[in-house]
């Protein structure tokens, strides 16, 4: 796949010159928002949550500029997931392939195949990933801006301080699960999800192999 | 905010042990506040603002002696004032000075994630570096007394400091130096108690109130400030003092175990996921497929 043939498709399933549209350019835009947010929003959250790793808070300018931007990106990184819900929704759905294939996910985990059934554009564990990010993003915003005005939270209300640190940390932690397994699977378990990702196109055969209602669908046009 | 030569017992936000703990002894400092002999004239609120280097601040009238609803981040000593009605005594002005009451166990300090931000000192004295501070609040979350205060302009938490800077100077703090009635008192801990529990007993005996009595919460392991209440059973009536104050089981809980367990599910799925790799391997797509779909081009 060369550079000048990057995907500008405005759908996903068109194919160019014997690859297949994965990724919009606005999805890819998105997705990378998102993915730099969270970084960012995991290296200083790292920081804030334990002593031993509070010297990531210097890659970020240090622990007072770290703790002043952390919010800001956070919204960042719920205004990236809030597009995805509105983009993917609808594809995100579960189907009862995804349930024949959750069944069958043992051979999934053991590289196994050519015993799974097919599926569409999305396998059941990446739309698991998304409804858990999507959920997760959620708890962290209300969480989170309860976190960030702890100090116009009036005494009465301190309950909400005391859960709001509570909520965070679990919903963050949750999501660092997601993120490894996420992150593992996009760039060394899966071949060739990583470049989907980047310039958009995957060859015909990885659809086919990983995607085949997918593929069988845009292929039909 | 003091850079003074005192032996720490505490760091917070700090990856591994103090340094130097166990070294040194001291005394524990204690300030008692005998609210029963305040008259609330505010000298030790005007003492705190001068000593601290403080601006005066707006006062808000709220029907109430109250200079405004709560301490600030600027105005660390507040007179607490409660109109309360007793049976026996009937209408009483109750009057508590309210600041910082230096936990033994500082809520403060154990929500704090940033190193050297708060520590406490061998002889007690909870205090905030400001330089090390990063704004994040947790403070105000750990803390059961609702006294640290962020400031928007410094973006930093502050509060009552004890007068750190005098008391290892030999001097007593800036407000118990001011208090014309002697109802505030500084020395050890031990010395304040004696004399708490000689002013409560003479309360009970003499004054009658029969539930005078000294708090000094052991839910936080006792505090460096301590109070002569003359209704110990209710010392919610005074401004709200707390009757039972303790670190929010919810930051416990997230300061300890949850660090512990998601600490060690992290590094689980990090390894997790390279003996996968491992032991399956990558996943690579077919080139050549059995069935028909592989003839396309």
């Amino acid at each position: 796949m060369s550079g000048a043939q990057a995907a500008i498709a405005e759908h996903a399933g068109e194919r160019q010159g014997g690859r297949i549209v994965r990724y919009t350019l606005t999805e890819r835009i998105n997705h990378w928002i998102g993915g730099f947010a969270y970084i960012y929003l995991l290296i200083t959250g790292l920081a804030f949550w334990s002593p031993y790793l509070f010297w990531l808070a210097a890659l970020a300018g240090g622990g007072p500029v770290a703790r002043y931007w952390h919010p800001w990106v956070g919204l960042v990184f719920f205004a990236s997931m809030i597009w995805m819900l509105v983009d993917w929704r609808s594809d995100m759905a579960t189907t009862p392939e995804d349930l024949k294939w959750r069944n069958d996910v043992q051979y999934y985990i053991r590289n196994e195949d050519e015993k799974l059934p097919p599926v569409g554009r999305f396998n059941w564990g990446q739309k698991q990933f998304f409804w858990v990010m999507v959920y997760a993003v959620v708890f962290l915003l209300l969480s989170g801006l309860a976190m960030w005005w702890v100090n116009d939270i009036s005494w009465p209300y301190r309950w909400v301080r005391y859960l709001a640190v509570l909520i965070h940390d679990v919903a963050a932690l949750v999501t660092i699960g997601a993120f490894i397994i996420h992150v593992y699977m996009g760039t060394a378990f899966v071949r060739g999800s990583f470049s989907a990702i980047v310039d958009g196109t995957v060859p015909e055969a990885w659809a086919r192999t990983h995607h085949r209602l997918w593929y069988d669908k845009v292929t039909r046009k | 905010m003091s850079q003074v030569n005192l032996e720490v017992r505490a760091i917070s936000g700090h990856a591994g042990s103090v340094p130097g703990a166990g070294l040194k002894r001291d005394l524990d400092v204690c300030k008692l506040i005998d609210v029963t002999t305040c008259i609330g004239c505010k000298a030790c609120e005007v003492a705190c603002l001068e000593w601290n280097g403080l601006t005066f601040s707006e006062t808000s009238f709220n029907n109430s002696y109250q200079t405004m609803p709560d301490t600030a981040w600027n105005y660390w000593n507040l007179i607490k004032f409660n109109e309360h009605e007793d049976r026996d005594h009937g209408l009483m002005l109750l009057m508590r000075k309210d600041q910082c009451m230096h936990c033994a166990e500082p809520g403060c300090l154990e929500a704090c994630p940033a190193d050297g931000a708060i520590v406490q000192y061998v002889n007690g004295i909870v205090d905030f570096n400001q330089e090390q501070c990063i704004g994040c609040g947790y403070c105000i979350t750990g803390c059961p007394f609702n006294i640290p205060k962020f400031s928007p302009t410094a973006r930093k938490v502050f509060k009552c400091t004890l007068c750190v800077d005098r008391v290892t100077q030999g001097l007593e703090p800036a407000c118990i130096k001011s208090c014309p009635t002697g109802c505030l008192h500084f020395g050890t801990k031990e010395d304040m108690l004696f004399l708490a529990e000689t002013r409560a007993k003479q309360l009970r005996e003499q004054s009658g109130f029969a539930n005078a009595g000294v708090y000094d919460p052991s839910g936080v392991g006792g505090t460096h400030v301590v109070y002569v209440l003359h209704d110990s059973t209710n010392p919610e009536a005074y401004g709200g003092l707390p009757s039972d104050p303790h670190i929010p089981w919810t930051v416990r809980l997230w300061k300890h175990p949850l660090k512990w367990l998601g600490n060690l599910a992290i590094v689980g799925g990090l390894v997790g996921v390279a003996l996968h790799y491992m032991r399956f391997g990558p996943k690579r797509p077919e080139e050549h497929p059995q069935n028909g779909t592989g003839a396309r081009p």
